[in-house]
């Protein structure tokens, strides 16, 4: 989301950042007009709700890890590792979910990194002025279509076409080989890990368009057209100049887009398949990540171990995306220091 | 000896231009690709949900199986819980906003706030849901519409923050200080000189709000669950469009599957709507 916002390239702005900070608080004085009542509420209740933010995450924190004690205490971290999940004899590992999560997301991450990387390198050097604004949009209304649209157009769209067209022909030309046949094998309609994965691939090609674009955008234009000047073509300007200089943005670009492809729910759910199945690494057999898993079962899991169970995954998700998007963070403003000190 | 020196030189430039050429032509292929999604994925949007769409839909109930129907229920469900979901999480990420951007723009409450700001901004969504499951749903044994609502509001709170500050740190320096030398208070500044020249930013902000929970499931799921029935009632399961869409287009029925394509064409066009909305208003202002 915060790609999308307007004030993104703001930030990256230390000269006027440092101006804009000038004059915060009012100068001392005249206190006869300044009514210190109202001024102290409107600040309490403004640090009130900062506190909030925070209490919220904490809360978070604090209710999975109670929801998912008794699956903690039973199980430990062998429950990462155990491909187990029966409710029927109660017995609960999250290896399956795991795997599905983490493997969708890798596929989406493979696809999306060049192709972003294409669309940023098109709008910041390739496109006419006139196109950036409107291209740009189009790629970030990308992000806006809701995850439960992507969903249904994957399951009763997309997933019979890909069945068709590319994991049928797949099969035909490496099911017999060995190892790759591996991965083509089972059945071929569409649902599972690979349509998962490109499905993810589409929908956080939007954020990391959008970060790439950002920081290839604060590259010095100096440093560019010295490059230029030097008789550099486009691409050896982007690729010996504008990426090394933004690479930590870069790396923090894909981590945004990586939590976000863990994170993802609705999507995954539609055309994972939900099936419990570890047997085969094929890329066409359905799975389950963690958030379908929760999706699906959690509503109607019985009080208990289940339950416990399912928030123990949902607990292992946030902690994933909680490093993810903690790396993201470190990288971005690692750019933005550098930023400061080098222009 | 300088002709083959003056060969191989050639040579590498000629390279140099064939790879320049491959990867400008990749480039644009990649911006091809996304834009092939997009509206590939609008056209089927189109193509089924504007077939689906009648009078029926806006004024009947969600359906049983191959009964004729509407999701009246889910369309006004989703409405209410958005309004409220609003309207609780907004004055909230606003102040937020607001502390972060003119009471303590360094100090460790602030740099804090932003960081696990930016964690919520992402987390993912259902985790949201569980959260609001633990802390209302099991606790009352019902699912409802607060929970709902609740839970939308968390996920509004994050984003109003993110983008008050943002717009507040854009707002010049003498703007402030020509309100302060004039004497006045604070509280004053900020709500009748800074917050009113951020106006459409901040507006910006809420509408992006709005639309990312208009299409939000995950966090609906487990609290405010569905129903089939009308309901005005938020302490009952409410029905929302996002699930009924959900759970309609897992069925094997025809009737459901065209009610849910009707609903994600409602949906699909009031997100983007939003979305586009937001951003004519951000660029009349800059």
């Amino acid at each position: 989301m915060s790609s999308t916002l307007p004030a993104g390239g703001a930030a990256f702005d230390p000269v006027s950042e440092s101006a804009k900070q000038k004059m915060i608080n009012p100068p001392l004085g005249n206190a006869v007009r300044r009514s210190p009542l109202a001024d102290k509420m409107f600040a309490w209740v403004a640090q009130g709700a900062a506190w909030l933010t925070l209490l919220l995450l904490a809360g978070i924190l604090l209710s999975l890890i109670l929801g998912a004690w008794p699956a903690i205490s039973k199980y430990g971290l062998g429950f990462l590792t155990s491909t187990s999940w029966d409710p029927v004899k109660n017995e609960y590992g999250g290896l399956v979910m795991i795997y599905g999560t983490v493997a969708t997301s890798l596929i989406a991450l493979i696809i999306a990194v060049p192709v972003s990387f294409g669309i940023a390198l098109f709008l910041t050097e390739l496109s006419p002025a006139w196109l950036k604004r409107p291209l740009g949009t189009a790629i970030e209304l990308l992000a806006a279509v809701p995850s439960i649209v992507y969903g249904m157009w994957g399951l009763l769209v997309f997933g019979p076409i890909l069945a068709t067209y590319v994991q049928q022909p797949l099969q035909k030309a490496f099911g017999e080989t060995p190892y790759l046949g591996a991965l083509v094998s089972g059945p071929p309609v569409g649902i599972g890990i690979l349509s998962a994965g490109i499905i993810l691939a589409i929908m956080i090609i939007p954020f990391i368009a959008s970060v790439m674009r950002d920081v290839f955008d604060v590259t010095p234009v100096m440093l560019k057209e010295s490059a230029y000047a030097l008789g550099s073509t486009t691409w050896e300007v982007v690729y010996k100049v504008v990426l090394p200089y933004t690479k930590a943005g870069v790396v923090g670009g894909v981590m945004l887009g990586l939590g976000r492809a863990l994170g993802e729910t609705m999507a995954i759910t539609f055309v994972i398949g939900n099936f419990n199945q570890l047997d085969s690494l094929s890329l066409f057999q359905a799975a389950n990540s963690i958030t379908s898993a929760l999706a699906n079962e959690f509503a109607e899991a019985a009080e208990g171990l289940h339950q416990a169970a399912l928030i123990y995954l949902g607990l292992v998700l946030f902690f994933i995306t909680f490093v993810v998007l903690a790396l993201s963070k470190l990288m971005l403003a690692q750019l933005r220091k550098n930023e400061g000190t080098k222009t | 000896m300088t002709a083959v020196m003056a060969d191989a030189r050639l040579a590498k430039f000629k390279r140099r231009k064939t790879v320049n050429k491959v990867a400008l032509v990749l480039s644009f292929a990649a911006m091809s690709f996304g834009l092939f999604w997009l509206f590939w994925i609008l056209w089927e949007t189109v193509r089924l949900g504007l077939g689906g769409i009648s009078l029926a839909t806006f004024t009947e109930m969600t359906p049983a199986p191959n009964e004729a129907g509407g999701i009246a229920n889910a369309i006004y469900g989703s409405f209410f819980m958005v309004l409220l979901a609003t309207f609780v999480g907004t004055p909230i990420g606003i102040m937020a906003g607001i502390y972060l951007a003119e009471y303590n723009v360094k100090g460790w409450l602030a740099v804090t706030t932003r960081f696990v700001n930016d964690i919520l901004l992402s987390a993912p969504s259902i985790v949201i849901g569980l959260f609001v499951y633990a802390v209302v749903v099991s606790r009352f044994k019902s699912f409802s519409g607060w929970a709902g609502v609740m839970a939308l509001a968390l996920i509004v709170i994050p984003v109003v923050i993110r983008t008050t500050e943002n717009m507040l740190q854009l707002v010049p320096a003498g703007l402030r200080e020509a309100a302060y030398a004039l004497g006045a208070p604070k509280w004053k500044v900020i709500t009748a000189i800074t917050l009113r020249a951020a106006r459409a930013g901040v507006v910006t902000g809420i509408l992006l709000a709005v639309a990312r929970i208009s299409g939000e499931t995950a966090p609906l799921l487990f609290t405010a669950l569905n129903n089939q029935f009308w309901t005005a009632d938020m302490s009952q399961p409410m029905a929302s469009l996002p699930v009924t869409i959900f759970k309609f287009a897992m069925s094997p029925y025809e009737n459901w599957q065209q009610l849910a394509w009707a609903g994600v064409f409602l949906i699909t066009v009031a997100v983007l709507g939003l979305n586009i909305l937001a951003r004519v208003l951000t660029r009349n202002k800059n």
